[in-house]
C-alpha cells in the first residue's frame, strides 16, 4: 500500500513537471521541470530497485546533462519563445486525436497487460552487479560507447569552438 | 505491489509529453529538452520490464541510453550554438535552410 502511494505521488510530480515544461514559456522554467522529472523518476527506479540507475539518472542527467542545458540557455541568453500560428486542423483534429488515441493505449495497457504486479525492490541492481556484467557480457558495447563518448566530445569540441580555428562560422560569437 | 502497466502507462504518458513538445515547442532548446523527456519515458519502461522479467540486462540497457544521451546533448547543443552563431535566432521557424 504504502509503495502503491509512494508511486503514485512521484507519477503525479512527474507528470505535472513533463506538462510543465509543455506550458512554460521561457526555456530556462521548462529545463527546471525537466529536472523535477528526472528527479521524481530516480525515486521511481529506486521503488523498482534499481539503485545504480537511480544514482546514474541522478548524476548524469539532472546533474552533467541539465547544467550542459542550462548553461547553453544561459550563454545564448534565449527569451521566451514567440509564439507561431499552427493550422487550424491540427489544432481542430490533432489535440482530440491524441487523446483518443492515449486514452486507447492506456486502456489497452491496464485491462489486457494481466495480473503482474511488480514488488517494492523487485530487482536490485546495485554497483557491483551492473559492473560484472558491463564488463563480461556487455562488454563490446561498453567499449563502444567509450568510443562514442571521445567522438562526441571532439564534435562538440569542433562544432561550437572557437570560428578561427576552422569552423565555418565568420562571426564572432 | 504496484501492476507493472501502471510504470507503463507512466512512461507512455511521459513519451506522449515529449512528442507533444517535439511538435508544438518553437524554441530549438526546448524541442531537444523534449527528446530528453522521451528518452526518459523509454529508460522507466526498460526498468520496469527488466524487474518485472528479473532480468537486470534491462538495467544496464538504461545505461547504454544515458551515454546516448549524453553524447547526444553534447553534439546537439553544440550545433545549436553554431546556429545561433550565424542566425542570431533560436526559433525553429527562422531556421529553414539546411546551410548554415
Amino acid at each position: 500500500m504504502l509503495h502503491l502511494t509512494i508511486f503514485l505521488i512521484f507519477g503525479a510530480i512527474c507528470v505535472a513537471g513533463a506538462v510543465n515544461l509543455l506550458v512554460q514559456r521561457h526555456p530556462i522554467n521548462s529545463a527546471l521541470s525537466l529536472i523535477v522529472v528526472m528527479a521524481s523518476l530516480a525515486v521511481e527506479y529506486l521503488l523498482l530497485g534499481a539503485e545504480f540507475v537511480a544514482a546514474v539518472q541522478v548524476i548524469i542527467y539532472a546533474g552533467a546533462i541539465m547544467v550542459l542545458f542550462v548553461f547553453v540557455i544561459m550563454l545564448l541568453n534565449a527569451g521566451e519563445e514567440e509564439r507561431t500560428k499552427g493550422s487550424r486542423v491540427a489544432m481542430i483534429f490533432g489535440i482530440p486525436g491524441m487523446l483518443v488515441g492515449s486514452g486507447l493505449v492506456a486502456w489497452v495497457l491496464l485491462e489486457h497487460s494481466g495480473t503482474h504486479s511488480v514488488a517494492a525492490g523487485a530487482l536490485p541492481g546495485p554497483p557491483k552487479t551492473i559492473a560484472w556484467l558491463l564488463f563480461h557480457e556487455f562488454l563490446l558495447p561498453f567499449e563502444v560507447t567509450s568510443v562514442l563518448v571521445l567522438i562526441a566530445i571532439m564534435g562538440a569540441v569542433v562544432l561550437a569552438g572557437h570560428p578561427d580555428s576552422g569552423g565555418p562560422a565568420k562571426k564572432e560569437g | 505491489m504496484v501492476p507493472l502497466s501502471y510504470y507503463l502507462v507512466l512512461s507512455g504518458i511521459l513519451f506522449a509529453c515529449g512528442v507533444t513538445g517535439f511538435l508544438i515547442k518553437r524554441n530549438i532548446i526546448t524541442i531537444f529538452m523534449s527528446i530528453e523527456l522521451m528518452l526518459n519515458g523509454v529508460n522507466l519502461s526498460f526498468v520496469a520490464f527488466a524487474a518485472n522479467w528479473h532480468a537486470l540486462s534491462g538495467q544496464v540497457f538504461v545505461f547504454f541510453v544515458m551515454v546516448v544521451a549524453a553524447a547526444e546533448a553534447a553534439v546537439g547543443l553544440a550545433i545549436i550554438i553554431a546556429v545561433y552563431r550565424t542566425r542570431e535566432t533560436l526559433n525553429v521557424d527562422q531556421v529553414n535552410l539546411l546551410k548554415l
